[in-house]
């Protein structure tokens, strides 16, 4: 039985159809064209299918599309606002924080997620809000230095 | 997936009609972390998915007046490991929320899920045995009572009939200079299955020494296990290495543990020892600094 969900997505109002058994990972890429949001695991270990729902963060493939009926998410879509990237977008290309770039999207809404939450992190903060989020090429520290040079300049301070 | 009907009632009783109507083919959707995975995998079939979030008094955690609390079925884990009032009165139980799975995982999960989906290794059973919590049970003829202990029955398995939800823990108010603490055993120190979890709570009287204690353990047995002999060897005495060394042996003697890829059995009995004694110096420690 296909059901209709509205939301609100990356700002706008958005309705969508889906079946009860898709996952909102599977309305966002197959339903809405969305494809930034990535498939890695299945199985909520890796994060790449990382979207902020109402204000959270969450495995996308382990929510029911059908769930996000009346809620607020937010994609890596969302990110960059008028053709300009969000300083975390532009520290990760910095800081080159990624390499191939799958668990990119998911590590970026984890990131967001984190720093609304808590703008000025510790390290350890940092890397225990990320451990959801597997990179299997670059390694964390350029990651954890990216995030936190984002941070900063979220706070307004101006980094030399 | 295989195809199914979602479904999300707003009251504990449309739930209950929901799963009575099913004639159990229905599954309750908590943060669906486990559920979806095993969805997924096909390791069961639901004709129905019950989603429990739209039921307001399943959400959120209450402080009551005689600061008792009520933690709703489907309150996430992180929303349970921020609480202020509760990390105060059982940091045990807010530590063991906050170790399950990552953040995305504890947007979602929730205890009663934990609980329910039965892993003899779930982190906060233990820590909720310790803290004395009854789980809260909703049925077609009412509601009824059952220590958290008695609530799971095996691997994947629990006491509940397939028309029952759970619908909130309660924990009793923490008497007076009272502590709490899980530890777990892993390799890593997030995203990861406990190889032993251990669970304590004690109680300081004046002179010091400990008035109460209770202790479980997880990942050491089908279920959690609760180890009463805990407070035979605790109550009365302060908590001095000859103390310790008696709960080693007390938690080491209750395991029954299996030996897999996570561990050998003899290495989680060595484990529940050692976890007991820092868990429980721990727990003293945070009943001392209690006013």
């Amino acid at each position: 039985m296909t059901m209709k969900i509205s939301t609100t997505l990356n700002g706008e109002s958005v309705d969508f159809l889906c079946e009860p058994n898709q996952t909102l990972l599977e309305a966002l890429r197959d339903r809405l064209g969305l494809t930034g949001t990535k498939e890695g695991c299945g199985s909520g270990d890796c994060g790449a299918c990382s979207v902020i729902m109402n204000g959270r963060v969450v495995a996308s493939c382990l929510v029911l599309a059908a769930e996000a009926e009346g809620a607020a998410i937010t994609t890596v879509e969302g990110l960059a606002k008028d053709g300009v990237l969000h300083p975390l977008q532009q520290r990760f290309l910095e800081h080159a924080a990624l390499q191939c770039g799958f668990c990119t999207p998911g590590i970026l809404v984890a990131a967001k997620a984190l720093l609304d939450a808590n703008p000025n992190p510790t390290e350890a903060e940092v890397r225990l809000g990320l451990a959801g989020n597997l990179c299997r090429c670059t390694g964390y520290d350029k990651i954890v230095r990216a995030v936190f040079a984002a941070a900063a300049d979220l706070r307004g301070e101006t980094v030399a | 997936m295989t195809p199914f009907r979602y479904l999300a009632p707003t009251s504990i009783g449309a739930a209950i009609d929901a799963l009575k109507a099913s004639g159990g083919t229905a599954k309750l959707l908590g943060g669906g972390t486990d559920l979806l995975m095993a969805l997924r995998a096909r390791r069961y079939a639901a004709s129905v998915v019950v989603d429990t979030k739209r039921i307001p008094e399943l959400s959120g955690v209450n402080v009551r007046a005689d600061g008792s609390f009520r933690i709703g079925a489907a309150t996430p884990c992180s929303v349970v490991a921020a609480d202020p009032a509760l990390s105060a009165a059982w940091p045990g139980v807010a530590e063991s929320a906050n170790l399950i799975g990552s953040v995305q995982v504890r947007n979602r999960a929730t205890l009663a899920g934990n609980l329910c989906n039965a892993s003899p290794a779930a982190d906060s059973v233990p820590a909720l045995i310790a803290a004395g919590a009854v789980a809260v049970v909703a049925g077609p003829g009412g509601e009824r009572r059952l220590a958290v202990e008695q609530v799971t029955t095996g691997p994947g398995t629990t006491a509940l009939a397939p028309d029952e939800m759970l619908v909130a823990f309660e924990l009793p108010a923490p008497a007076p200079r009272s502590g709490s603490a899980y530890l777990r055993l892993t390799p890593r120190t997030e995203m990861d299955i406990a190889i032993v979890g251990c669970g304590i709570a004690l109680t300081l009287a004046a002179d010091g020494t400990i008035a109460a204690a209770r202790m479980a353990l997880g990942a050491v047995a089908p279920t959690a296990l609760p180890v009463p002999e805990a407070a035979g060897v605790l109550v009365g005495r302060r908590l001095d290495d000859a103390a310790l060394k008696a709960l080693d042996a007390v938690a080491r003697a209750a395991c029954r543990p299996i030996t897999d890829k996570r561990g050998t059995s003899a290495y989680r009995i060595r484990g529940a020892g050692v976890l007991a004694r820092r868990a429980a110096i721990l727990a003293a420690s945070r009943a001392e600094a209690q006013p």
